[in-house]
């Protein structure tokens, strides 16, 4: 299995010595007399554990990787001969028994990557005390930032501009709502400790204040075991701005441009790109000065983001916060910079000085053009983007080149868990202009085939051609802002219901379900009358359990071992030929004016058929069988309201025999950490609350029923 | 490399080497044990063709030839609509499943489903259509097992049973308990059609046989499963009664030895259909059925699942056939076109249809001198090993005795046989008397009778006299047989016939030739179940396949052969 997999990991790694190889050697002349790293442990799972271990590698540093239960087959796992079991799922964060483990293992650093430990001032002085380095800030950087009141004020006396709020200590419900109205509504709650869009809420007028406010609330103890938290000014047209700092040992700060992360869904960032559109220069020029300024405020060494709330409508931007550690779309730059941010953390962490200038930095963006990064998540965009978990049935992706790179941590089989992030990949680009990016990263996303659970890919693509966004009018409503262009729904073409039934069909022969066909190949046998159509009801997949679409009839006879007659929806029967190849699972099939290769992939759990075609995918099942419903006591359920994903009930809104009305809150559920407020579908009684809080639930299973006649 | 080269160039090649070297010149007159690759070997067997498409004859023979397919093409269409388009509306409105869809259903997805008799009772009841006698039966694969299927189709008649309805199920159920394959009866009939009750009910191979049948092939092993999708009154009652397990419909279903008329009158008690024998009641109460579904779709689902717990042996268990096989070298489709002449007074050079219907088109003939107007040989079909005997022209003393070597051959190797009639008799005469041909003939009729191998029987041009017999006529037990539009059977031709009947100084009925004439065409013969359907002939193959891996796959009794005596 690792002899297999460890190659297909550090795949990606291909393109990055070319980038950096230049670096280190002129680096080590000037670093003579600097002992560097032998020996890391990553502190992380998944791509940035991939991530880390690729640059390490490349410079002969061992790594030791960390795994936990449920992570003992993902790859960051098996891609070191060095893995240390941790045991249970929260074991990530259990800095002392990490640190311990560095120590047994004679580890000289611990890389935390980001998330988990990257930003604990306690853990990263913890490291210092028991003789470890820690490939990030001085822990004394990462305290003053990570208190989001306190680097406000460091802010405001080091000259960098910061949003009106209020970040004091009290925390009197009352008083905070007093604090918004001083402010001014709209108003941003945000968790003092929190960060990538957790414990974060957003009060548009005083009436939902309070209820936003335990929601926000609730989320940040269950994240961070914190409360505390602060109220801000909201803009409502803003843009995300972040500047990538990097700052060495001798007092050296240089911003490595600035990345554009305005597309976000649940306040978590999708597409990431560098330069930033449509921001004039000075601006630039001046985001970057005020980032560095930031960061030697704090005594900043290595990698960090200073981010930036950018207000379209004025050209103001004001400081957010300040991230100490290498970011998820790091990719960003490293393509549009073709530096190695890895390699300069571990430079910085040897005590070298920085190899650039700020200069020669510049001089390499312009060089180079524009990158943009694509988040791949396993999640459901039709659904809120509720995460969406399984195993990944099929993975096929764009081949990599200088231009186009893949930053993964699963590979085709893997699972994916309801225990940790469900981003499968990041998939990042660049091109001489945004213009060329951006069509190189649609072609991609096209050949990125990800069956199994349900991912962003589809939408991914929508925003790519989304015309505003082609014009680089971003802004992080934007999605709000564009939903029904976004989401409008597209049709299921005809051929694509002809491929499905034939697929369908075929896979079944290929499985050899019954038994094995006998030797000769089957055809119509005599005057030929006797074999009616066989019909397939196809229906295209409801994320929304509520929500059945109609279903398409498909007639198939097959009348020789390649030849079919399909009618679809009772039209005439046209003449195909079609092959399937079971090693590939594709389908060519001539039709009367065209040809089509289609990928099917069929789920043997819930026998869901996902189709690749024409780089895009359609998600198809069999509808359910007029008898089943009868036959197996299925419950009609739009009396019910379903569970969407695997979770755990954290409170019931509701009680029985309550009214509702449509859209009211019932569940609040919890998956992958993230809260979900599940609403009512309709207006009605509820009958029965069918799970209490703290039940665990999989997915489709039954949350609240009405009563049957308040059906809307 | 001399070794390689054939002989006659190799001495050609000696005699161009110096004449001092007399070794190798010994060499050329001893004969060396001579490398043959399997390659050159095979080309002993391979069939030649000498059709020319584009002679006179060729072209008439595919313009007739055509017309007769595309009139039973038509046919076949029309009956497969089953009753009238009111009743099938009927049929459908009623939530049920038209009789084809329910087979489809039932069978494996991309298998093929053998039809039998599709054509029985064609213009047998004057004034009544009958399309394919109510009923479809045939042979299909559901969860890998070949099975026989007799499913009743109620559009025609209220799927009563008409006489020919009883042949065609007891024809069904005969080839099942021959070939050992499992049995389910898709029920949905009205049971005896009473004005026919005198034909229908007690005579041996009447409507009682059925139910003798499925008791018989139950206790040998043969799995009896049925589904019962509309009413089973009376006699048909005992159709689920007497199955190893039954399905029935709810609502829709009903089994009942007297419908709520009857009752009524005997009893006077009133009651509704669904009280006194639906589902429910029988799935609940009575136990006549194991399983209740709630519609067609559901109990056909049902069934598949009775068969896949049967633990019966899936047909491609067969240990006979060789895996690699080829089509043949020339298009069996060209059957369906000039090669075999309409008109049954030509010739036919019986070579060309073998080599259109056997594997690779290669045939290692047996005794290919002697007694030439019977060709017998080993060919594959599909990979089965097939011995075949073939009519080339009148059977004579030889050809007969070779047959009956022939048959002894096949039956000590265990392999099937496979008759292509084509027979106007055998010799006639002085010379033919004084040979011996009756006790030849006879020879020759014992050991096709007595061939206790699986036989197969197509119908390719007349089937005449005696010849009928020795090559394995009805009569003679073929586990199928099937015929092409061209068949013709009768005693003998209906000129013949007629000009017998005046020699022997009978009056003569001025319409006799004519009724012979369409008495002895192929489809009179198949509406009277003489056979088990007409065939397109480029599908001889397809047909002899399927037969073959009915009778040689699954579940196979092996069974010795005993001849009888042969007179010397």
């Amino acid at each position: 299995m690792r002899s297999i997999t460890r190659p297909a990991v550090l795949r990606g790694s291909a393109t990055l010595p070319k980038r950096t190889k230049r670096w280190q050697s002129s680096v080590a002349e000037k670093a003579e007399g600097y002992e560097p790293l032998r020996s890391i442990l990553i502190a992380n799972r998944g791509e940035i554990a991939l991530r880390v271990g690729r640059t390490a590698s490349q410079y002969g540093i061992r790594t030791t990787t960390l795994y936990t239960d449920p992570d003992r087959h993902s790859q960051h796992a098996l891609s070191s001969p060095f893995a240390v079991n941790l045991g249970s799922t929260d074991q990530y964060l259990n800095g002392a028994r990490i640190i311990e483990v560095a120590k047994q293992r004679s580890c000289q650093a611990i890389h935390p990557g980001y998330g988990f430990l990257s930003e604990n001032a306690a853990f990263a002085k913890a490291c210092i005390d028991a003789g470890l380095r820690f490939i990030g800030p001085p822990w004394k950087a990462i305290e003053a930032m990570g208190d989001k009141s306190r680097s406000k004020k460091i802010m405001i006396d080091a000259g960098v501009p910061c949003i009106p709020g209020y970040h004091g200590a009290e925390q009197d419900p009352a008083y905070l709502a007093q604090q918004a109205e001083d402010v001014g509504y709209p108003v941003l709650l945000k968790a003092v400790k929190g960060g990538g869009g957790k414990g974060m809420r957003i009060a548009i007028s005083a009436d939902e204040f309070q209820q936003q406010l335990e929601s926000a609330k609730s989320e940040a103890r269950s994240s961070f075991g914190d409360d505390v938290m602060l109220v801000e000014k909201y803009i409502t047209t803003p843009r995300h701005i972040e500047v990538q700092v990097f700052a060495d040992k001798h007092g050296n700060c240089l911003a490595l441009g600035e990345r554009d992360c305005s597309i976000q869904r649940r306040h978590q960032k999708i597409l990431e790109e560098s330069p930033a559109p449509n921001l004039p220069e000075e601006v630039r020029q001046d985001l970057w000065e005020k980032a560095r300024q930031a960061a030697l405020a704090v005594g900043y060494e290595g990698a960090g983001t200073v981010e930036f709330i950018f207000d379209n409508e004025t050209g103001e931007f004001f400081f957010m916060e300040m991230n100490t550690r290498l970011q998820v779309e790091h990719p960003v730059t490293e393509m549009v910079t073709g530096l190695d941010l890895v390699h300069w953390q571990i430079l910085v962490a040897e005590g070298k000085p920085l190899p650039l200038t700020q200069a020669e930095v510049e001089e390499r963006i312009g060089a180079r053009g524009h990158a943009i990064e694509a988040r791949i998540y396993a999640e459901d965009p039709s659904m809120n983007f509720i995460p969406s978990t399984g195993k990944l049935l099929h993975l096929r992706t764009p081949a990599q080149t200088e231009s186009v790179r893949i930053d993964a941590g699963f590979i085709q089989g893997d699972e994916v868990s309801s225990h940790y992030d469900p981003m499968i990949a990041k998939l990042i680009v660049c091109g001489p202009d945004r213009k060329a990016a951006l069509q190189k990263m649609e072609r991609a996303l096209e050949e990125y085939e990800v069956a199994g659970p349900v991912t962003n890919i589809e939408f991914l693509k929508r925003c790519c051609s989304s015309p505003a966004f082609v014009r680089g009018e971003v802004e992080t409503g934007y999605i709000q802002k564009y939903h029904d262009e976004l989401f409008e729904k597209v049709e299921v073409p005809e051929e694509v219901w002809v491929q499905a039934a034939i697929g369908l069909y075929e896979a079944e022969q290929a499985r050899g379900a019954y038994a094995k066909q006998p030797s000769w190949p089957l055809q119509t046998i005599g005057f030929g009358n006797a074999p009616q159509p066989r019909e397939f009801q196809l229906v295209e997949i409801s994320s929304d359990p509520q929500v059945i679409n109609t279903p398409v009839a498909v007639g198939v006879l097959k009348t020789g071992p390649e030849t079919y007659y399909l009618s679809v929806g009772g039209g005439p029967p046209q003449a195909l030929t079609s092959t399937f190849t079971p090693t590939t699972k594709t389908l060519q099939t001539f039709f009367s004016h065209t040809r089509l290769e289609t990928t099917l992939i069929r789920d043997p759990d819930t026998n869901h058929l996902t189709l690749f075609q024409q780089g895009k995918q359609y998600r198809i099942q069999l509808a359910v069988p007029k008898w089943a419903a009868k036959a197996l006591g299925m419950k009609d359920i739009t009396n019910s309201v379903l569970a969407p994903m695997p979770c755990k009930v954290l409170r019931v809104e509701v009680k029985e025999g309550d009214e509702v009305k449509k859209n009211q809150a019932l569940v609040v559920i919890e998956s992958m950490k993230m809260e979900t407020v599940i609403r009512s579908p309709q207006d009605g009684r509820i009958s029965r609350v069918v799970h209490r809080a703290g039940d665990l639930c999989k997915a489709g299973t039954a949350l609240v029923e009405f009563e049957g006649e308040h059906e809307s | 490399m001399a070794a390689m080269m054939p002989p006659r160039a190799l001495i050609r090649a000696i005699h161009h080497l110096p004449r001092r070297k007399l070794t190798l010149h010994q060499c050329a007159a001893r004969t060396v044990a001579t490398y043959t690759s399997p390659h050159q070997a095979a080309q002993l067997s391979i069939l030649p063709t000498t059709v020319d498409a584009n002679s006179q004859a060729y072209q008439d023979n595919a313009s007739s030839m055509s017309s007769l397919i595309q009139k039973l093409s038509h046919l076949h269409a029309e009956a497969a609509k089953g009753g009238s388009e009111k009743a099938r509306q009927k049929h459908i409105d009623r939530g049920k499943m038209l009789v084809r869809d329910r087979v489809t259903a039932l069978i494996d997805p991309g298998s093929s489903f053998l039809e039998l008799s599709a054509l029985a009772g064609h213009e047998v009841y004057p004034g009544d259509y009958v399309p394919s006698a109510g009923m479809v039966t045939g042979i299909g694969s559901v969860e890998g097992v070949m099975c026989m299927i007799v499913a009743n189709d109620s559009t025609v008649k209220g799927g009563t049973y008409y006489p020919i309805t009883v042949r065609k199920h007891l024809r069904a159920q005969e080839i099942a308990e021959q070939n050992r394959l499992p049995c389910i009866y898709l029920v949905d009939s009205g049971g005896a059609n009473l004005p026919h009750q005198a034909d229908v009910f007690p005579d041996r191979d009447h409507f009682g046989r059925i139910f003798y049948n499925q008791a018989r092939m139950s206790g040998a092993g043969i799995p009896q499963i049925s589904v019962v999708m509309g009413p089973c009154t009376a006699g048909g009652a005992y159709v689920p009664s007497m199955s190893d397990e039954s399905i029935i419909v709810q609502e829709q279903g009903t089994v009942f030895l007297a419908g709520p008329p009857l009752v009524k009158a005997a009893t006077g008690e009133e009651v509704s259909a669904e009280e006194l024998g639906g589902g429910k009641l029988h799935s609940e109460v009575s136990g006549v059925t194991d399983y209740l579904a709630v519609d067609d779709a559901h109990a056909l689902i049902l069934a598949r699942r009775c068969i896949s717990n049967l633990n019966y042996p899936t047909t491609n268990t067969t240990t006979t056939a060789k895996p690699d096989w080829a089509e043949p070298l020339y298009d069996p489709s060209e059957l369906d076109r000039g090669i075999m002449p309409t008109n049954p007074k030509q010739t036919l050079n019986m070579h060309e249809i073998l080599a259109h219907v056997v594997d690779g088109s290669v045939f290692s003939e047996f005794k290919p001198l002697y007694g030439s107007t019977l060709i017998t040989g080993f060919a594959t079909i599909y990979g089965h090993p097939v011995g075949i005997i073939a009519n080339n022209g009148i059977l004579f003393s030889e050809s007969s005795l070779k047959g009956a070597h022939f048959i002894q051959l096949c039956c000590q190797r265990k392999i099937p046989l496979v008759f292509l009639q084509n027979i106007s008799g055998f010799m006639v005469g002085k010379d033919a008397e004084r040979g011996g041909i009756a006790k030849n003939g006879a020879k020759l009729v014992t050991a096709v009778a007595c061939a206790e191998v699986p036989k197969f029987t197509v119908l390719v041009g007349s089937s005449a006299g005696a010849g009928n017999y020795g090559m394995c006529g009805r009569a003679y037990s073929p586990r199928f047989l099937w015929s092409w539009p061209t068949a013709k059977t009768s005693v003998m031709g209906a000129e013949q016939l007629t000009a017998v009947m005046e020699a022997v100084g009978r009056k003569v009925d001025p319409d006799l030739r004519d009724r012979i004439e369409r008495e002895s065409d192929v489809l009179f013969a198949t509406a009277r179940l003489w056979d088990d359907g007409v065939i397109p002939p480029s599908h001889t193959r397809r047909v002899l396949g399927m037969g073959l891996q009915a009778a040689m796959g699954g579940s196979v009794e092996a069974r010795e052969t005993r001849f009888g005596v042969f007179r010397m």
